[in-house]
């Protein structure tokens, strides 16, 4: 019943490692707690034995170029990538995202690990990341490697990593070239549960007045995220126009199934959020490309 | 586990180290454990905001901040924040305040006062990083600080002029806020509120913030389950329990198993063999050491309910086939309206407009969760320390569980932390008084803020559909309307909050023919009953609605078919009542028209196409709306007061009327003063206690302004003619030649101080202390005309919306509003109330929507029931119309719920302005909103 018994404020890998494989009971990484703790409080997660806090691992907290990869540790809060000029430049999509994480105290807690770790299929910063095409850096008892955002996910809620044995470090996303640019967009809903009704992410690289390359992540297009490959493949190679557009707004519906819920959308709005997402986040995007420096 | 593991960390520069408890939060720490209670538990879900403190220089929400990860912290509460701060004055002797603190205390961004901890703390942080931040910095920095008092528009004010006085060190800038007309000496002038200190210091005690030594924590099992009959209640796993100390059900209460406000109907607790009608029926109750083992014991009793088929929509309620839900069937009244003849009526109509509406049940989301710590005395009285809105009905209440005699019940009542009138009911008073008696010891019952969704009861859900008849130049001549109601399982104020919907179903219109029905019926739905606005919100969003398609259909200017309308001194309402005076609508509505037409160049009805933003559209719309001040329909109103000249010199008014957040000890406060010809320093107001304090009645129906603040200026008068009888016979002069000021009595060219007369009553064997009991003027029932009401205030709105073609999603961007009050006493609590109710409006057409689906809360947490946050704060323009009521206390009138009831459908009018859509349902749907322009383009 009780949330956990026993808090562990890990310091080094080795030590969250032994304390999540060694504990007596049940046990979880946990970043900021924004949403695990909730879940456990209101009974749609089970109590956990020994949660291990990540976020003060020096490791976790590293957000800095290497080489050409941004790595954005999973325990940095996501105000502060919010606010990284760093990010902002090379990853603009995924400041926009993290800016429009919980709310500005939930920011100051909330990490991207845990984000991503929660597996749900419109979290704002992992569908950003989906669009980065970003690999993802895990430690577990078995050693270290490096995962695809894609293979992270089973289900809506559920991740494949195994909580007793491993967590995420960070995150690798390509650094910018010029030409590059990504942007993030979502609606909500005024009313009711406080998730997306739809969000985007798009990355993409222009050359002249073509789509040299381009990567769009939708959410929630699925029970677990996926790149929305169709219509990136018709963009792909493309000069942007309306007419260009036009067809990507076709090849979403004639790719993606949304769903109808309840109390957030039916699947018409969400696919006609869908077109208005998608040209608002290309047009940004397509916009920045240009620039040098990152305009918001 | 053995070793303990030690939290160490630095609150308010003080160094602690603390053991660390499996599962605590560090708002459990703060408060709990160091007893820094100024940080508040709203939500408890990281929703609102109230828990914020500053961790490392960053605000963070305390409520789900494990307290092990503060671990070699720094954190600073509202506690800390005075260290060594100060704001300087104009006199330049420092108040020892924050800016920041001494800034909310003059704008009165101050109501309720339960969430200021949090928002002063969150603001406290922007500005450590932003010193002078814009208005949408504010906004974006406190967009999850909720405020449901919806003092939005002061708090930003008061940042703005804290962060200029952090820069310059001048004194904070005054607010822009205009005193009444008619200013006297005390009543129509600015005055901050009496607690205001306390709670901008995180000093002002809750509930929640009383311990005593030995207190136990209860808990209640719910039925969770809407309908049903109780089988099997089994308790003995959970009395086995190690630190339980009580586990009651329904056999253990010695008297009166139900209560109720008007009919008492509501059980206790639901016995085996019993009906369950809501998910929120308590079954059993426990008292333990802790929160904690209460919680466990929960899980260990036993309750077997065979389900029954769900009432959930009050129109099949009344089929033959539903379920019965109390004995006399489910229907809990039929109220009827009528005047004139309608079918006259629509025979001589030009034209005939009928439609439909819906509006959902709405949570009042106080921030401050109910609680109640029950404690016997040694005497074997029983003391409830508790914030309600009616302590005297509480006492009844308690007595009739017990059989005791009502005065063996002490109700000492607490700040509360917003109500709005869903703190008129009984929660967890009864259960907490059965725990104490059969403990005897002290007993804390605190919801939190799921059970409080479920229980408490909320507004009542309504479908209204609206016929109108009128002449082609636009003059009404004939509205029917049939409401129903759904009041959920328990009548609370029903019948009275639907026959209040009923009266005013056809708008503030001098119409000759009306019919009016409504059924207020029982469902298995939670319980619903007073909310601000009081069943006026619901029948004004539909007869607005149609008013403006009337005035579509006629050709003419929608302010106009209202003005042509509109009640005016002379009126007969449609209950039959003369309107002799006081009636300030037509004022209202042509300030705000003026206002709109400046503001709007003119055309403020036609669609504006933003230039830079093609897709987004504005348009302004409008409503009018008016509310009974008073319980009215022939109920007896009265309030009672007590004003004691103190033996310091100093007075003090005693009534048990509640303080909500509106502002009410100011209202006694000034009034007070002015009669007595004091500063409103010298006039101390204590409210809400069944042994001190005169029975104030509820407070509700914006009714104690005008009453209890009669009373008060009654007993004022009474006391200041006692006074000068006794002066002047002891100085042998006529009283008329005695005057009072400042603490001092003038006698004769004399001046004595008001102690040394306090002193020389009681040496002659008297005490210096006046009573009164107000009686409102007298009101007819319904169905016998007349005076059906003492006073109506009015209002006029005009709201200019944003809609986004693209997305269908709404913004409101500036809001116009008249408010015809009677008399501004209170013109600081007045923009509080004005502001924060056109925001509450703005949650009702937008945001909020409690959600059931047979039965069973959808919206069972606040991060379901989104009440709007700053970020939907539009520019205010209020302007203060002051149409003085004879019988009113210099002739005001209510104004806590006016604010509010036209705000909804001048949103929607604005919308259908803006984008040619409808809206017969609220909240706004977004989507519907977008597919029904599809559906407009495809046709065209």
């Amino acid at each position: 019943m009780t949330t956990w018994q026993k808090y562990i404020l890990a310091h080094s890998i080795d030590e969250a490692l032994h304390f999540l494989s060694n504990a007596q009971g049940s046990a979880c990484p946990i970043g900021g707690g924004t949403d695990l703790l909730l879940e456990i409080q209101q009974g749609h997660h089970d109590p956990v034995h020994t949660l291990v806090d990540v976020t003060r691992i020096p490791e976790l907290q590293a957000l800095e170029l290497r080489g050409d990869v941004l790595f954005i540790g999973a325990g940095v809060p996501v105000h502060l990538i919010t606010e990284s000029l760093l990010v902002r430049f090379h990853a603009l999509a995924v400041s926009e995202a993290c800016g429009l994480i919980g709310g500005p105290q939930v920011r100051n807690t909330a990490t991207l690990g845990g984000n991503v770790a929660h597996a749900l299929p419109a979290a704002d910063g992992m569908i950003s990341l989906f669009a980065f095409d970003a690999m993802v850096e895990i430690i577990s008892i078995n050693g270290p490697r490096m995962s695809p955002i894609g293979s992270l996910f089973k289900g809506p809620g559920k991740s494949t990593l195994i909580p007793n044995q491993e967590f995420i470090i960070g995150f690798h996303l390509p650094t910018r070239k010029p030409g590059q640019a990504s942007s993030f967009s979502r609606v909500m809903r005024p009313q009711g549960v406080a998730l997306p009704i739809l969000n985007m992410a798009v990355w993409l690289e222009r050359m002249d007045q073509q789509i040299k390359n381009i990567q769009i992540a939708i959410g929630p297009s699925g029970p677990v995220p996926v790149r929305a490959t169709a219509v990136e493949e018709l963009l792909r190679g493309k000069v942007l126009n309306s007419n260009q557009l036009t067809q990507a707004k076709q090849a979403i519906h004639d790719s993606i199934r949304f769903r109808t819920s309840a109390m957030r959308a039916t699947a018409d709005y969400r696919h006609h959020l869908s077109e208005v997402l998608l040209e608002e986040v290309i047009g940004k995007a397509w916009q920045r490309a240009t620039e040098l420096e990152v305009v918001v | 586990m053995s070793t303990e593991r030690m939290i160490n960390l630095i609150v308010n520069g003080e160094t602690y180290s603390i053991a660390e408890k499996p599962g605590e939060m560090l708002s459990d720490l703060l408060r709990y454990r160091l007893g820094l209670t100024g940080t508040k538990i709203a939500c408890n879900e990281a929703e609102c905001g109230a828990c914020t403190v500053i961790l490392n220089d960053e605000p963070v929400l305390s409520c789900s901040y494990p307290a092990a990860k503060a671990d070699g912290c720094t954190i600073t509460t509202i506690e800390g924040l005075e260290e060594g701060a100060f704001t300087p004055t104009a006199q330049g002797d420092p108040v020892p305040l924050h800016p920041l603190q001494e800034a909310f205390i003059q704008y009165g961004a101050v109501q309720c006062g339960f969430c200021i901890p949090g928002q002063i703390m969150t603001a406290f942080a922007l500005l450590q990083h932003n010193p002078s931040p814009t208005d949408e910095e504010i906004k974006y920095a406190l967009k999850d600080t909720l405020c449901r008092c919806a003092g939005y528009p002061t708090i930003i004010g008061a940042i703005n002029a804290a962060a200029k006085t952090m820069h310059t060190g001048r004194p904070i800038d005054p607010p822009e806020i205009p005193q009444s007309a008619n200013p006297h000496q005390s009543v129509g002038t600015l005055h901050p509120r009496q607690d205001a200190v306390a709670k901008v210091t995180g000093k002002a005690i809750y509930t929640d913030d009383i311990f005593f030594k030995d207190m136990l924590h209860a808990r209640v099992k719910r039925a969770m389950i809407p309908s049903g009959i109780v089988r099997r209640i089994d308790i003995n796993k959970a009395r086995e329990l190690a630190g339980v100390h009580a586990v009651l059900t329904a056999d253990d209460i010695p008297g009166e198993h139900n209560h109720g406000l008007v009919i008492y109907d509501w059980p206790t607790m639901i016995g085996v063999g019993e009906q369950v009608r809501t998910v929120g029926d308590a079954i059993a109750i426990v008292a333990a050491d802790t929160r904690e083992i209460a919680t466990l014991a929960l899980d260990l009793i036993e309750v077997d309910i065979e389900p029954l088929p769900v009432v959930s929509d009050p129109v099949l309620a009344l089929k033959p086939e539903a379920t019965q839900i109390h004995a006399n069937g489910n229907l809990l009244k039929h109220i009827k309206v009528r005047k004139g003849d309608v079918e006259q009526g629509f025979a001589e109509s030009d034209l005939i407009l009928e439609k439909t509406y819906h509006t959902p049940f709405h949570d009042h989301a106080f921030m401050e969760p109910e609680c109640s710590i029950a404690r016997l005395t040694p005497e074997g009285r029983m003391e409830i320390y508790v914030g309600s809105q009616i302590p005297y009905s509480d006492r009844n209440q308690v007595a009739r569980t017990f059989g005791w005699p009502e005065d063996r019940v002490h109700i000492i009542g607490q700040l509360i932390g917003g109500g709005f009138g869903g703190k008129e009911d009984i929660a967890g008073q009864i259960h907490a008084a059965l725990l104490s008696e059969a403990t005897r010891r002290p007993v804390k019952l605190l919801f939190d803020r799921h059970e409080s969704l479920l229980v408490h009861p909320k507004r009542h859900a309504t479908q209204i559909r609206v016929k109108m008849g009128a002449k082609n130049d636009g003059h009404l001549v004939a509205v029917e309307t049939e409401l129903f109601g759904d009041t959920g399982a328990y009548a609370s104020l029903g019948e009275k909050v639907l026959t209040r919907a009923t009266t005013h179903s056809s708008g503030p219109y001098e119409i000759p023919h009306v019919k009016a029905d409504c059924y207020a019926t029982y469902t298995n739905n939670p319980p619903a009953g007073a909310f601000r606005g009081f069943g006026v919100m619901q029948s004004a969003f539909a007869i607005e609605s149609l008013m403006d398609e009337l005035a579509e259909k006629t050709g003419m200017d929608p302010v106009e078919l209202r003005r042509l309308n509109a009640l005016r001194v002379g009126s007969i309402t449609n209950t039959g009542q003369l309107l002799r005076e006081s009636v300030g609508l037509t004022e209202c509505i042509e300030k705000v028209d003026a206002e709109i037409r400046k503001l709007s160049g003119g055309d403020p009805f036609s669609p504006q196409v933003m230039e830079d933003q093609p897709h987004k559209v504005r348009a302004w719309g409008f409503a009018v709306g008016y509310k009974n001040t008073g319980l009215g329909g022939g109920a007896p109103d009265k309030a009672g007061a007590e004003v004691e000249l103190r033996r310091d010199g100093t007075f003090q008014v005693r009534t048990s009327s509640a303080e909500l957040g509106q502002g009410l000890p100011t209202v006694l406060r000034l009034i007070a003063a002015e009669e007595l010809g004091q500063a409103p320093e010298r006039i101390d107001v204590l409210l809400s206690d069944t042994d001190l304090t005169p029975d104030g009645g509820p407070t509700t129906a914006s009714r104690q302004t005008f009453v209890t603040g009669n009373a008060v200026r009654h007993a004022s008068r009474a006391l200041r003619q006692m006074l000068s009888t006794e002066l002047a016979e002891h100085y042998d002069v006529p009283p008329d030649q005695i005057r009072f000021i400042e603490g001092l009595a003038q006698v004769n060219g004399h001046t004595l101080g008001l102690a040394s007369v306090a002193e020389q009553i009681y040496a002659n064997g008297r005490e210096p202390l006046a009573n009164f009991t107000y009686w409102a003027p007298s009101t007819k029932p319904l169905g016998q005309g007349g005076d059906m009401h003492f006073a109506f205030s009015f209002a006029a709105q005009a709201a200019e919306v944003e809609v986004d073609t693209r997305t269908g999603e709404v913004m409101v961007l500036h809001m116009v509003i008249a408010n015809d009050v009677g008399y501004a006493i209170n013109p600081l609590g007045l923009r509080g109330q004005i502001e924060g109710g056109a925001i509450m409006g703005i949650g009702h057409a937008l945001t909020e929507n409690f959600m059931v689906d047979q039965g069973r809360v959808i919206t069972d947490r606040l991060a379901r029931y989104r009440m709007p946050p700053i970020t939907f704060t539009p520019k205010i323009t209020s302007i203060v119309v002051e149409h003085p009521v004879s019988s009113g206390p210099f002739g005001a009138k209510g104004v806590g719920e006016i604010v509010l009831i036209p705000t909804i459908p001048a949103i929607t009018n604005a919308i259908y302005n803006a984008v040619g859509v409808r809206v017969d349902h609220i909240p706004v749907d977004q989507e519907m909103i977008l597919m029904e322009m599809k559906k407009k383009t495809t046709v065209t």
